[in-house]
């Protein structure tokens, strides 16, 4: 612990963090896991899906945009604040067409993942929204399905800040914004197969497929057939 | 006062999926028509339109629970044409075999014992509450066990090589995603002595149940028909994975002969009626009248020109042997002939594991792209054809499937009539025993409605009666 260290609590357990450290970061480097979606690592940080809502100092706030600060107290898995994850887990799910048996990123899927952590057992309580969205298959190496989009916005910001594109932008507003591509189709932008917002981390869900890859890794050996989502965070806590 | 009335079977019980049947009987309580209706719409033909094809193996095997794989290999057999590849690697070709295999032995032991057998234990006329597999189990609890014993092993070889038990992944375009590692080879290889007694013991039942009832088997619902299904292309032997298509009159003479199955649509053609969604499939130079034919176990046995596997095709020998060598047309002998595959599916299963190209790593192919694909393949319930056309940005447009039970459907439907015919007409009172009968007809065929309709379940069986001027006189029913 160097001079600029200070230490805070998240549910009881004491965490040391750095100077200009999110509680998520901290929370990070401690081994305990924050659930989220839209925050990826070597991506800013943006605050917007709320599944890393923590109590902090008795306030709801992001974990991924909130600073940590010396002595304060977080609530992070208590039985409210799981509820409300899964609440909002589960109006991703109504907002989009997730079929999760036919999907190819089922198993890779951090949706899904964060579902089967959250104890979502049917989402059945919010009406489906059923898009209808097409699927702009016009590239040749890669196909969006936004059926699938939970509006995360990681591509986007991939594609702004580490590709220097801006391939992916938002258009519409309110219930109606959705992912758009910055030309008529992906086949009239400059995406490439090799860039960071196509690579297989980046999209959570199975939105932006690689074409080609489809089921190619064994049931098994998929991301989350290894553990929960958080399990390689919480792993650092036993290392 | 005499008057016409109708019969309603509805739904037909212990098959996949959802039908009826109606009767209509004249004045005289004679049968007028019988027809087997399919009530279910599914459409996975249409809906499949728009995606990728690397998606399909795995979308369209939703269509079935009970074998899944059937549809999963035909499609990704369609894909491999499109993505180029007519030749599998060695590993994932046998991989893919072994998948199919272990399933067609699933689903037969599953028909045989879950849904048949209590007809053939204890009568069709016997009461519906006796007519389960639970009643088989507390009669004869042994040959239960391995019923149960024998499917699991069946669906265990499913979970090894798609990686679940149902709905799996294991086929992909121009391959396979996993090959099978040594200690799972030997913990199979460590059952197949039992499952291969077990499967004789299943035969001999099959067997022993036609022959010691030839005279029912001959005459129940039994008459002549053409038969279809692939052949292996080098010697006409039984390939239930791959092969060319095979035709055979009621006499056995040809009527096509080692055809490449990709040109389907040249000898076949499919009928609609307005009655049922289900289609009636003929063979386009005979004509619907005289072109239809029927496919499965019985099917297959009478096209192959053998087994090559011994003691499959030794008993195929015995079962040939009844009719001279010429196609038998007994619905009944339907149980034989599947017994048979299942027999011929362990002996493969037992090869196929003792093949160290099933431990390989050259899992996929890949070839120059194509915009039509044909995969076809001999499904436990008989022929299965899958056919696509996929644009240049990859995303399927066209999609015909036409499966093992609407190939069967014009015989399905004359398998009702006949037996309505001999155990209905006449009769004032309608007995349960006597609609067991008739699906006991239907049965036979194994059919798979929901696959058919592109249903799940069970529901109790209702007969409904019709007066001349359609009004519900009477009604019936009997649970599954």
């Amino acid at each position: 612990m160097s001079g600029s260290d200070f230490t805070f609590e998240i549910d009881g357990v004491e965490i040391t963090a750095r100077s200009g450290q999110t509680i998520m970061e901290a929370a990070d480097e401690a081994g305990v896991y924050i659930p989220r979606l839209c925050d990826h690592e070597g991506l800013r940080h943006q605050g917007s899906c709320r599944v890393c809502t923590v109590k902090a100092g008795g306030r709801s706030v992001a974990a991924c945009t909130q600073p940590a600060a010396p002595g304060l107290k977080v609530e992070n898995e208590t039985p409210h604040i799981t509820k409300l994850r899964r609440d909002l887990v589960e109006m991703l799910f109504h907002e989009g067409n997730h079929l999760c048996p036919i999907c190819e990123a089922s198993g890779n899927c951090e949706l899904q993942a964060m579902a089967y952590r959250l104890d979502m057992t049917g989402p059945t309580r919010f009406p489906y929204l059923e898009p209808s969205r097409g699927v702009d298959a016009s590239h040749p190496d890669i196909a969006l399905d936004t059926n699938r989009c939970i509006s995360c916005g990681r591509c986007i910001r991939a594609s702004q800040d580490v590709d220097h594109k801006g391939v992916f932008g938002y258009v519409g507003r309110g219930i109606h914004r959705r992912l758009a591509v910055n030309g008529s189709d992906l086949a009239h932008t400059d995406a490439a197969i090799t860039d960071d917002a196509i690579s297989k981390d980046v999209c959570p869900v199975g939105c932006i497929i690689r074409k080609g890859v489809g089921f190619t890794t064994p049931i098994g050996e998929r991301e989350f057939d290894k553990g929960l989502i958080g399990h390689e965070i919480e792993g650092k806590r036993d290392e | 006062m005499a008057q016409s009335r109708l019969i309603e079977i509805s739904p037909v019980t212990r098959v996949e999926g959802h039908g009826k049947v109606t009767i209509h009987l004249n004045e005289k309580n004679e049968v007028d028509e019988a027809r087997l209706h399919i009530v279910e719409f599914r459409g996975f033909e249409r809906f499949i339109r728009g995606r990728l094809l690397w998606e399909v193996p795995v979308i369209v095997q939703r269509l079935c629970g009970i074998c899944p794989v059937s549809h999963h290999i035909a499609a990704a057999k369609a894909m491999d044409m499109i993505c180029g590849v007519d030749q599998l690697p060695p590993t994932a070709e046998k991989m893919r075999r072994l998948m199919h295999y272990g399933q067609v032995m699933q689903s037969h032991v599953l028909h045989f014992f879950h849904l048949a057998a209590p007809d053939l234990l204890f009568g069709f006329g016997a009461p519906a509450e006796k007519r389960n597999i639970f009643e088989v189990l507390k009669e004869q609890p042994e040959l239960g066990r391995r019923a149960i014993l024998m499917r699991k092993f069946g669906q265990e070889i499913i979970e090894a090589t798609a990686g679940k038990k149902i709905h799996g992944t294991g086929a992909i375009p121009g391959g396979i995603n996993r090959n099978l590692p040594i200690e799972t080879r030997d913990r199979f290889l460590a059952q197949i002595d039992d499952m291969l007694e077990w499967s004789q013991e299943a035969l001999a039942l099959a067997k022993n149940y036609t022959v010691e009832n030839a005279e029912l088997v001959d005459a129940f619902a039994s008459f002549p028909s053409n038969y279809m299904s692939i052949v292996r292309e080098e010697d006409g032997a039984l390939d239930l994975y791959h092969g060319a298509f095979r035709a055979l009159k009621p006499n056995g003479e040809a009527i096509f002969d080692r055809l490449d199955y990709s040109k389907y649509y040249d000898v076949l053609i499919e009928d609609v009626r307005s009655w049922s969604y289900m289609k009636f499939p003929f063979i386009r130079e005979m004509g619907p009248d005289t072109g239809w034919y029927r496919v499965g176990p019985l099917a297959r046995m009478n096209t192959a020109s053998f087994i090559d596997t011994p003691l499959a095709n030794a008993a195929r020998d015995e079962l040939m042997a009844v009719t001279q060598g010429r196609p038998n047309n007994s619905i009944l002998a339907n149980h034989w002939a599947r017994m048979i595959e299942v027999v011929h599916c362990v002996e493969t299963i037992r090869d196929l594991l003792h093949d160290p190209d099933l431990q390989g790593t050259d899992l996929k192919a890949t070839g120059e792209r194509r915009e039509e694909g044909i995969g076809v393949i001999e499904a436990p319930r008989g022929n299965l054809i899958h056919h696509y056309k996929v644009d240049e940005n990859d995303q399927v447009t066209y999609c015909n499937l036409i499966v093992s039970t609407t190939h069967n459907n014009e015989g399905m439907n004359r398998a009702v009539k006949d037996v309505a015919v001999k155990h209905l007409s006449g009769h004032v009172d309608i007995t349960e025993g006597m609609l067991n009968h008739i699906e006991v007809a239907v049965r036979a065929y194994d059919p798979c409605l929901s696959c058919a309709t592109h249903a799940l379940g069970q529901m109790p069986l209702q007969v409904e009666l019709f007066d001349a001027e359609n009004r519900l006189v009477a009604s019936r029913s009997q649970s599954a």
